[in-house]
């Protein structure tokens, strides 16, 4: 800690020299403007079944908007724009609107959000939310990118339809083609299952889909691995596929399917190689040094949903200065527009789809300790961007923005 | 044999000796993932020894004495510096935390290192082996470049899409040109009249005035059969007759040739994968390229711009630097 004072005290000491010296003249370089980024969190305790390793973290995604205003504010000294947090941890819907209509009261354009999307539709369906434009940080949700899409929606992590899509063209890149699709019986869980074979019938894999009804004791009980084991030697007994894709969102039985078929056969879909849009293991094109100063920071590793946030705020801190204005409505209208452009460690440029507000972007296949691949796979090929190819393409899509 | 002939073997062998220390150039590359420098002689294009070092080494950059080698190894948190005559590492010179790239002042005395981790450059003091003060410049600062007269440095910082102009002598900022995003390399023309900054992301390279540090052109790339996103731009050099400028384009496997009086893009040469940085040999007739996912080098003759011969290196090449 001694030493961090010192180099920050360096760092202070150099950025007088710097402001200083900016170019901007004497007057000039005090009129530093400032710039608010609300930050709007439904904060709700997530926990894994069946696992008591790597729990979700009670900060998943304000860590990944802090890290982002640190970013921004390094960029912002350069241009005299300083940046701030306005952070709003909401335990219940009714405190998440209060504070989302005070942060309307107060003049923001937009408002990076990390809320469910019930919640979100609720917000977007406020009077006030009108010309809002509601940066949507860590929903996966292909309704809300689809028949329920909204003109103010912009949102960042990949939509379940482009994970399921980054997924199956690395099937067919494998030459896996035949799937046993195992569905759990959460909502959720239902539509992975409906991405997966939505994903699957458009790459022309052949699907053979069981429902996974097993309640068995709990694999962490002693002898528990005999039960499981026995259950799911059972359960893809005389079933002949090529790949099992498992679609169990929080986790409740899918980490218990590998090495326990009775053929040996990979697990892949929402455990075992999982398309995400983050990944612990990943380090190319300078992740490394995003995954190091997330870990500096939070003493943890980065999740999807801290992906997401921090993609958020540093998409508001891109448009701030790229388009050289602090007024939030000029902001707000550069994400909208067509030369937006973000990066974000995945060595290509991420822009907005304008029929739905989702972010392009690749998807990376990976289990807990290896990057497997990077989706959209060589080979698949679109008409305009290549990353069109993974999730709703304009033809198909059923968002019509109002 | 006659006397003669024999002082004619003997002043033979002896003019050969004489001319035995003009050996021939060396080529130097970094690997990243082979914590080592492979050492290849320039006319057989054969590996004369890999050289192990600290871990992850990446940007090299040689004395002006031509007798020793800097290497940034980044995840060893230093700079090793490699004895040319012994091929073995010599010393360590402080860095600061995450050292990628850096640049040395035409005089040798300085190195001025892009500490990729903390947002800083680091001065470094050769003769005193320390690093006498830091500048702090944006998010993950990567490329660096010393103007001729040594009175300007430039940084690129790959997050905060800047290159920073900054005053040698008093460290001050003189600008900060807005460039596209993840700007990786900078690279002064022999005259110091413009700069030259890669941006990986952006897939383009801004010509930046260095009097006025205004992007006097942008270079943008295009290639048919190749997908637009694979089109990233990193290294650059520029010939030291100002006529050419070569841009690597990373995982699109080519290398563009440009004219660097008009700015157009005569040419794009097929390399190998995911090409890095680039090197002249010291007669400028060949040019060399780093490529860091088929882990070998690729080297292009000038006068014709064709790609002559692929040489495999280490695991997962990353610098190269061009040794008399």
């Amino acid at each position: 800690m001694g030493c961090w004072f010192v180099r920050t005290g360096r760092i202070l000491a150099g950025m007088v020299v710097l402001l200083a010296s900016l170019g901007f003249g004497p007057a000039s370089a005090q009129q530093i403007t400032n710039i608010e980024i609300p930050y709007l969190s439904l904060v709700v305790k997530r926990t894994i079944p069946q696992a008591f390793l790597d729990q979700p973290a009670a900060d998943e995604g304000v860590q990944g908007a802090r890290l982002a205003i640190a970013d921004n504010q390094t960029t912002g000294k350069f241009v005299n724009q300083d940046f701030h947090l306005n952070e709003a941890l909401e335990p219940d819907e009714a405190s998440v609107i209060a504070a989302f209509q005070k942060f309307v009261a107060g003049g923001a354009k937009f408002v990076v959000t990390d809320v469910t999307p019930p919640v979100l539709l609720k917000l977007a369906d406020l009077p006030e939310a009108k010309g809002v434009t509601l940066l949507d940080a860590t929903s996966i949700d292909d309704a809300l990118r689809g028949e329920n899409c909204r003109v103010n929606f912009l949102h960042l992590l990949p939509s379940r339809a482009m994970m399921a899509d980054a997924l199956m063209q690395y099937l067919v890149v494998k030459n896996w083609r035949h799937i046993l699709l195992v569905i759990g019986k959460a909502p959720l869980d239902k539509l992975w299952g409906d991405a997966f074979r939505h994903s699957a019938q458009k790459f022309n894999l052949s699907i053979e889909e069981k429902p996974w009804t097993y309640v068995g004791g709990s694999q962490r009980s002693d002898t528990g691995h005999y039960e499981i084991s026995a259950e799911v030697a059972r359960f893809t007994q005389g079933i002949s596929y090529d790949v099992l894709v498992v679609a169990d969102q929080i986790g409740r039985f899918g980490y218990l399917l590998p090495y326990h078929t009775t053929d040996p056969r990979p697990v892949v879909g929402t455990q075992g190689l999982v398309p995400s849009a983050w990944a612990r293991p990943f380090e190319q094109w300078g992740a490394t040094q995003l995954q190091n100063r997330f870990h500096d920071q939070t003493q943890r590793w980065m999740t999807d949903r801290d992906y997401g946030a921090w993609m958020a705020v540093r998409a508001v801190g891109e448009a701030a200065t790229r388009s050289g204005s602090a007024d939030p409505a000029a902001i707000a209208a550069y994400l909208h527009g067509d030369t937006f452009e973000l990066a974000a460690y995945k060595g290509a440029r991420l822009s907005f789809r304008p029929w739905d507000g989702q972010l392009r972007q690749p998807v990376l296949l990976a289990d807990t300790q290896a990057l497997v691949s990077v989706s959209p796979q060589p080979g698949f090929l679109h008409q305009f961007f290549e990353l069109d190819t993974l999730g709703t393409d304009q033809p198909e899509t059923t968002c019509h923005l109002q | 044999m006659s006397s003669a002939m024999i002082f004619r073997a003997a002043l033979s062998a002896s003019v050969l000796l004489a001319i035995a220390p003009a050996r021939a150039e060396r080529i130097l590359v970094s690997n990243e993932r082979g914590n080592s420098i492979t050492v290849l002689n320039a006319d057989t294009l054969e590996t004369i020894k890999t050289v192990p070092v600290g871990a992850r080494p990446r940007g090299i950059v040689l004395s002006k004495d031509g007798k020793t080698l800097y290497v940034c190894t980044s995840d060893a948190d230093h700079i090793e510096a490699l004895n040319l005559d012994t091929l073995a590492v010599t010393k360590t010179i402080p860095s600061g935390p995450d050292p990628e790239l850096f640049a040395l002042s035409p005089d040798g005395t300085t190195l001025y290192v892009a500490n990729e981790n903390d947002n800083m450059v680091s001065v470094v003091d050769l003769a005193e082996n320390r690093i006498t003060t830091e500048i702090p410049v944006g998010v993950e600062p990567e490329g660096m470049a010393v103007s001729p007269d040594n009175k300007v440095i430039v940084n690129t910082s790959e997050t905060t899409s800047m290159a920073h102009f900054i005053d040698a002598t008093t460290h001050a900022s003189i600008a900060n040109v807005l460039v596209d995003a993840r700007p990786r390399f900078a690279e002064f023309s022999a005259d110091g009249k413009l700069v030259w900054v890669s941006s990986e992301v952006g897939g383009t390279v801004a010509i930046i005035d260095a009097e006025t540090h205004k992007i006097v052109k942008k270079l943008t790339f295009a290639i048919p059969g190749v997908p637009k996103e694979a089109i990233q731009a990193v290294g650059i050099a520029l010939s030291a007759d100002g006529n050419l400028g070569f841009v690597a384009l990373g995982p699109a496997s080519r290398v563009a040739v440009v004219d660097a009086h008009t700015f157009e893009v005569k040419k794009y040469l097929l390399v190998g994968q995911r090409v890095w940085h680039l090197a002249f040999s010291g007669d400028q007739k060949r040019l060399y390229t780093v490529n860091g996912v088929s882990n070998d080098i690729s080297v292009i003759d000038v006068p014709s711009l064709k790609v002559t011969k692929s040489v495999p290196v280490g695991p997962l090449p990353w610098g190269i630097v061009v040794a008399p």
